[in-house]
């Protein structure tokens, strides 16, 4: 989860965001490379003596000057179009899990097997134990397993929402009347939290998303415990 | 312990959209079982797809239009 120490991307809990977190390090490694170079030269412009009155051109170094950029575009190009396709391979997910947001909580559905149903409210502030997160805890967390590929079908009751957990490289849009696929595998156990990313009234900041990654054994046992209230 | 399953990728509906794999299945299901006969157990298929994708608000209001005779589409 981002605290106020997260700079850069969050560790990752999905091999697509990892992917993901390499190509942003890769490509910011570059910009930075350019420009330390850039300012580099701008600082010893400032400081040195040289001059040549009768400078008129330079074929050799505007070449260089040219091809040069045009290549490390290549290098930063190359790997994210990579990143872009493997984002939309198709892949058969073992696990349907349904969300609908509403103002101003989610509701998830999982009903594969047995008709569960549940809704996921924020703690209030007010009603927080000492072991919670402020505004990041529910009262019910979706529970996934990891290692599984997972089908989110996402969707809304009544206004535009949208469904995100930044650690998975998952954002998307919740949007009445229609149904937005997005498939993630989990490829650690832990608790993943995200919040609503549009804005959709009043508590629109007060409806955040906790999915707890557990194994397939303890998947089923909660299945079987949630099947029977 | 059920083993995990659930409705497959389905080529005709590759993208992010899945709002009518939801719609056609469901459809799918209705019009197999008046063509077929509720006990034909293939139509199956597609109430195991409309349950797993749909949500139950949808089929539920769906069911409420069919018995009303107010459902917009053809079954």
């Amino acid at each position: 989860m981002m605290t106020w120490k997260t700079l850069m991307s969050p560790d990752s809990a999905s091999p697509l965001m990892e992917q993901l977190t390499f190509l942003h390090d890769h490509a910011l490694m570059i910009l930075l490379m350019i420009t330390v170079l850039v300012g580099y030269l701008m600082a010893s412009l400032f400081v040195n003596k040289f001059n040549y009155r009768y400078l008129l051109e330079g074929q050799t170094i505007e070449m260089i000057w040219t091809i040069l950029p045009a290549v490390i575009l290549i290098f930063i190009a190359l790997p994210s179009l990579r990143l872009l396709y493997l984002l939309d391979e198709v892949n058969n997910p073992l696990v349907t899990v349904k969300t609908i947001g509403h103002q101003w909580y989610w509701s998830y559905e999982y009903t594969d097997f047995a008709n569960i149903e549940f809704d996921s409210y924020m703690i209030p502030s007010n009603e927080m134990e000492d072991y919670h997160f402020r505004l990041l805890d529910v009262d019910n967390r979706i529970a996934v397993p990891y290692n599984s590929q997972i089908r989110m079908i996402v969707t809304a009751a009544d206004v535009l929402h949208s469904w995100t957990i930044p650690t998975l490289g998952v954002k998307i849009d919740a949007t009445p009347g229609r149904l937005n696929q997005i498939s993630f595998l989990l490829n650690r156990t832990g608790i993943f939290f995200g919040q609503c990313s549009e804005i959709c009234g009043a508590n629109h900041s007060f409806m955040p998303i906790v999915m707890e990654s557990i194994s397939p054994e303890c998947f089923i046992s909660w299945i079987y415990n949630m099947s029977e209230i | 312990m059920p083993s995990l399953e659930t409705a497959p990728f389905d080529p005709r509906f590759p993208n992010t959209n899945q709002t009518r794999y939801c719609y056609s299945s469901y459809l799918d299901f209705y019009r197999c079982q008046k063509v077929k006969g509720e006990s034909y157990k293939p139509c199956q298929y597609f109430k195991k797809v409309y349950n797993s994708v749909c949500p139950n608000s949808w089929v539920e209001k769906w069911n409420d239009q069919r018995e009303d005779g107010t459902f917009p589409a053809k079954i």
